[in-house]
């Protein structure tokens, strides 16, 4: 693990840098400094609504900051810089930047209308602007790697949870992006069907190349997966590697989070 | 034909303006539930108001005071349209206005999480409206609009008073000059079921299809 960490280190393919997020007269964000760096793994853990969830939809647009920067591989988020001046983002930059995130959500959030295959395929046809069988077989290709190959033509709703999340993982991975948010990705599945998840998220982490921005509740999955670990409450309260914050935790509140999970 | 049924013919030419009536005012209605349900939905604020005061002008106030509006009124000013077309367009107005509202609550109903799929997938919000949305509305829009259907059928009955020779025009003239009014209308009275109960049975059995395609 340490090896890892001095191999990752380099300019950060995201920076947040100050970030502050308010809804209504509720601070959910203050003061969020944060580089991720090419490679990294990052696993982020906190009591619920502690604002990691709005961390990482930051990230892909689906909130904005109340103040601070976001960048993406050196290039801010929000705005944009015309003749060396800083103007509100557009659609097309704000789409441009946001093309290197993939994120997948807590719900799965499946297209119900599409077939297993289909959506898959959607984004790289109509966004990339892949031919249908270029992206017919990228997407059979990336089914085949979380391993429901045999279930192109099944709808969402034929499937189980697990299987159900493990196209969103699918979905999101085969428009090839550079940073990877996983929001609880198995806190709506039953049990049984957390290991297969589980399964595919160590699988896209042992290859090494994709940034991962873990937001979990697994704390045993987190140890094994990241390469760094982040307490948060609002802000970061403290970050480290794995066996820092899960075996010598400097911050009381970090240590009396754990050990709601040791008793577990 | 024995009585009652030696009236049939009659009014059964009556049916076909009936028909005509239905189908063209349906196929406008249907248009314009999408192009005012979407106008409502704009982020463009005139664009907004102008289709919630449509919705809301047409759905306020009488079909039968808009058909006489569109038939006696504008003539005045010079604006000359036939009973079909003053039929076809007020019926088409105004059953719209009420398509519009379907079209936007179906619009609506449809999960957040998929509007945010799309985005994270950096699709264009034309294409998540489009692609994403509108699909997965438009199931939920069917029967409402068949329902719309029925009503616009039954309501077509209104054009007799602008002397539109359909199928209630046709009854009112046999029952004047025959006088024979229990038979007369009862048959219209039958003729109508005999249009709309289809329609009903139709609406059911998709509501099923969806459902069951649903589960
Ligand atoms: N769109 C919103 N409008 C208003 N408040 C919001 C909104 N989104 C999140 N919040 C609030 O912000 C706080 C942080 O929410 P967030 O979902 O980021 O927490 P979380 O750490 O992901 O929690 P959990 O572990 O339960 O998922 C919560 O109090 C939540 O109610
Ligand atoms: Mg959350």
């Amino acid at each position: 693990m340490e090896k890892q960490n001095d191999a990752v280190k380099g300019r950060p393919i995201v920076r947040y840098h100050k970030i502050a997020k308010v809804f209504g007269d509720q601070q959910v964000l203050t003061d969020i400094d944060l580089d991720i760096f090419p490679g990294e793994k990052v696993a982020l853990i906190g009591p619920s609504g502690s604002g990691k969830t709005t961390l990482g939809r930051l990230l892909v647009t689906l909130e904005r900051p109340t103040s601070g920067t976001i960048e993406v591989n050196g290039e801010l988020l929000w705005h944009k810089s015309v003749n060396g001046q800083l103007l509100p983002a557009d659609e097309k930059h704000l789409r441009r930047v946001r093309g290197q995130i993939g994120l997948v959500f807590q719900q799965f959030n499946l297209f119900p209308h599409m077939s297993i295959l289909q959506n898959v395929m959607e984004a790289p046809v109509h966004v990339l602007g892949m031919s249908k069988g270029e992206a017919k077989e990228q997407a059979t290709a990336m089914l085949n790697k979380v391993g429901l190959g045999h279930k192109l033509e099944s709808y969402p709703r034929q499937l189980s949870g697990g299987q159900q999340q493990r196209v969103a993982i699918a979905r999101a991975l085969v428009m090839r992006p550079k940073v990877m948010v996983f929001d609880e990705v198995t806190s709506a599945l039953d049990p049984e069907m957390v290991g297969e998840v589980l399964a595919v998220l160590k699988e896209i982490a042992a290859e090494g190349n994709m940034t991962m921005l873990l937001i979990t509740h697994e704390m045993a999955f987190a140890r094994e997966v990241a390469d760094r670990v982040i307490f948060m409450d609002g802000k970061i309260v403290e970050q480290g590697s794995p066996n820092d914050i899960f075996v010598n935790p400097q911050n009381p509140r970090t240590n009396a989070f754990l050990s709601r999970f040791r008793q577990a | 034909m024995q009585p009652p049924f030696d009236i049939l013919p009659a009014l059964l030419r009556g049916v076909w303006v009936t028909l005509e009536l239905t189908f063209a005012a349906a196929c406008l209605a249907f248009v314009i539930s999408f192009v005012v349900g979407f106008g409502r939905m704009s982020k463009h604020l005139p664009l907004k108001i102008l289709a919630a005061a449509y919705t809301e002008f047409f759905r306020g106030t009488s079909l039968l005071v808009q058909l006489f509006w569109v038939y006696f009124v504008l003539p005045l000013l010079h604006v000359n349209l036939t009973a079909l077309q003053s039929g076809i367009l007020i019926l088409g107005l105004h059953f719209g206005a009420y398509g519009s509202e379907v079209v936007r609550s179906a619009m609506m109903a449809i999960a957040v999480g998929q509007t945010e799929a799309g985005i994270v997938l950096n699709m264009k919000r034309s294409q998540i409206r489009w692609r994403i949305i509108l699909p997965q509305a438009f199931m939920i829009m069917i029967p409402t609009f068949g329902n719309n259907l029925i009503e616009l059928l039954k309501a077509t009955a209104l054009v007799s008073l602008i002397t539109l020779k359909d199928l209630m025009f046709q009854g009112t003239m046999i029952q004047n000059t025959t006088m024979r009014t229990t038979e007369t209308f009862g048959l219209v009275l039958m003729i109508y079921f005999c249009l709309a109960y289809p329609l009903t049975l139709g609406v059911r059995w998709i509501e099923r299809r969806i459902t069951v395609g649903r589960a």
